[in-house]
């Protein structure tokens, strides 16, 4: 049989889910021996244009890592779906926009005048801010546009399957990319993960209490046997894919929802909204107001809910006050 | 673009069948007037408003989202108000953080009798509203 041809490419993402492609360990030459690596910049030197010359569908499968933040992304994004059979977004940025969708909290004006200006650390006194295209006397140079929205690879181009997670867990990489390299493809949309939330496989000890106040971490003692929503700790189980086996449950950190929502939550916040709010142990609008506020993040349920999804769930970003 | 001069707010009002939508009932039959731009979406009880639907009201072009049932103690399903309330102040954040003003959001308790009550949260709602002018979320998928 002839090898398949295999593409990992990255947009708008940390690194951390080529890392965990490595992390395979020695199952990367597996991966060889039924794949020739076709671009992977992190293995090898590709250029755009050798992807260019490329015929359609030459790539059989490419897994792409990372959110569409800019044009260059948006242009390679639809260019590695030009020339692959199969698109898999790999990984939180990919499938839900992930950490880097959090800048839709901001448009790209806050961003650059943050970032460029403001911030005690730069020091630009020039005013510079990135342009599309500068004259320089060797000739123009060009950037490529930044989007006032950081969007999900789906919502830039056809997307046949999904690895969530932040990273993805090892495994599931494996098992992805063994049912993806085997002979029969699963349905499109398929997301290589479990279908239940988190709490659903979760064997933490549930025993239905309320709550009077939300807490840090940091700052209590926790009961490692318990359900750390009920202990006041903000869990986002309730609205979080399994998949990860509990990641991070097992070391004793509550679920922070990097697997994104199921089918059926379909919005992190909304659903955490809800989960969180039925613990409230009150019956008082002032008292409930007050337990409400008592939040670990009283500022931040927005980007402590969407921590990895605001791009995907039903607002995507921050309201613009002068959208058209 | 929807502006600020030549703008009707569009209100989207869940309300509980038992109490705020009989009471918005007895306002129309009698004849009590408010804002014809609400749109009442009848829910059994104010504890099946999901946040979702708030999310998806705004989401499909609400200016405002008004959610109102029974006063506490009275709700058909014992507790459904209080679950409702106790969803409120942490969507409100939420809702604030994604740049949807607190008066866009409401929960009032309305019982099958206060009709007036009604028209005057409504129209009140309205007012707020238009003051605020339109939310335009629709236009914050662009790129560039
Ligand atoms: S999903 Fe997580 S690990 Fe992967 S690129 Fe995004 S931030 Fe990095
Ligand atoms: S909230 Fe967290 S700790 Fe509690 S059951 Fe769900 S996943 Fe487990
Ligand atoms: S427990 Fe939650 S945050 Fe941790 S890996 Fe699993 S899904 Fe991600
Ligand atoms: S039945 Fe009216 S609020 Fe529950």
């Amino acid at each position: 049989m002839a090898k398949l041809k295999l593409a990992v490419y990255w947009t708008a993402a940390c690194g951390g889910c080529d890392m965990a492609m490595l992390d395979m360990g020695e199952r990367v030459l597996e991966l060889d021996r039924v794949a020739d690596i076709v671009l992977w910049p992190l293995v090898a030197d590709f250029k755009y244009s050798d992807v260019r010359q490329m015929e359609d569908n030459a790539i059989d499968i490419c897994l792409l890592h990372g959110a569409v933040r800019n044009e260059e992304n948006r242009q390679m994004a639809e260019l590695l779906r030009q020339k692959s059979r199969v698109l898999v977004a790999l990984g939180s940025c990919a499938c839900f926009g992930g950490i880097p969708g959090l800048a839709n909290f901001f448009d790209r004006q806050e961003i650059f005048t943050w970032v460029y200006l403001e911030s005690q650390s730069t020091d630009n006194a020039g005013g510079v801010c990135p342009q599309t295209s500068a004259r320089v006397p060797e000739g123009e140079l060009t950037l490529p546009e930044f989007f006032d929205t950081v969007l999900t690879l789906d919502q830039v181009v056809d997307v046949d399957y999904y690895i969530p997670g932040c990273p993805p867990t090892t495994e599931m990489l494996w098992q992805a990319i063994q049912t993806l390299t085997g002979d029969q493809l699963p349905p499109k949309g398929t997301v290589f993960a479990g279908s239940k939330t988190l709490c659903d496989r979760c064997t933490r000890q549930k025993e239905g209490k309320s709550i009077t106040g939300f807490r840090r971490l940091a700052a209590v003692d926790i009961d490692l046997q318990r359900c750390f929503l009920e202990q006041g700790i903000v869990c986002c189980g309730p609205a979080t894919r399994s998949g990860c086996g509990g990641r991070c449950l097992r070391a004793n950190m509550p679920c922070r929802g990097c697997f994104g929502p199921t089918e059926h939550v379909r919005d992190q916040g909304a659903r955490l909204v809800g989960a969180i709010a039925a613990m409230i142990a009150s019956d008082h609008r002032e008292e409930i107001e007050k337990i409400s506020h008592l939040l670990p993040v009283p500022d931040d349920p927005a980007a402590t809910f969407y921590r990895f999804s605001l791009p995907h769930s039903l607002l995507k970003r921050k309201r613009k006050e002068n959208a058209s | 673009m929807r502006t600020k001069t030549d703008f009707e707010p569009l209100l989207v009002a869940f309300l509980c069948h038992w109490c705020a939508y009989t009471g918005a009932d007895f306002a129309g039959s009698a004849g009590i007037k408010y804002p014809a731009s609400v749109r009442i979406v009848r829910v059994m009880c104010t504890g099946r408003v999901d946040p979702l639907f708030v999310l998806k009201a705004f989401r499909e072009g609400a200016d405002g989202v008004l959610v109102s049932g029974c006063h506490p103690g009275d709700c058909h399903y014992v507790d459904g108000n209080i679950k409702a309330m106790r969803r409120e102040p942490l969507l409100a954040a939420m809702l604030e953080q994604l740049g949807i003003e607190r008066e866009r959001f409401q929960l009032v308790w309305v019982s099958a009798s206060e009709g007036e009550k009604f028209a005057r949260v409504v129209t009140e709602m309205t007012d707020t509203l238009r003051e605020l002018g339109p939310l335009n979320l629709k236009g914050g998928e662009q790129l560039g």
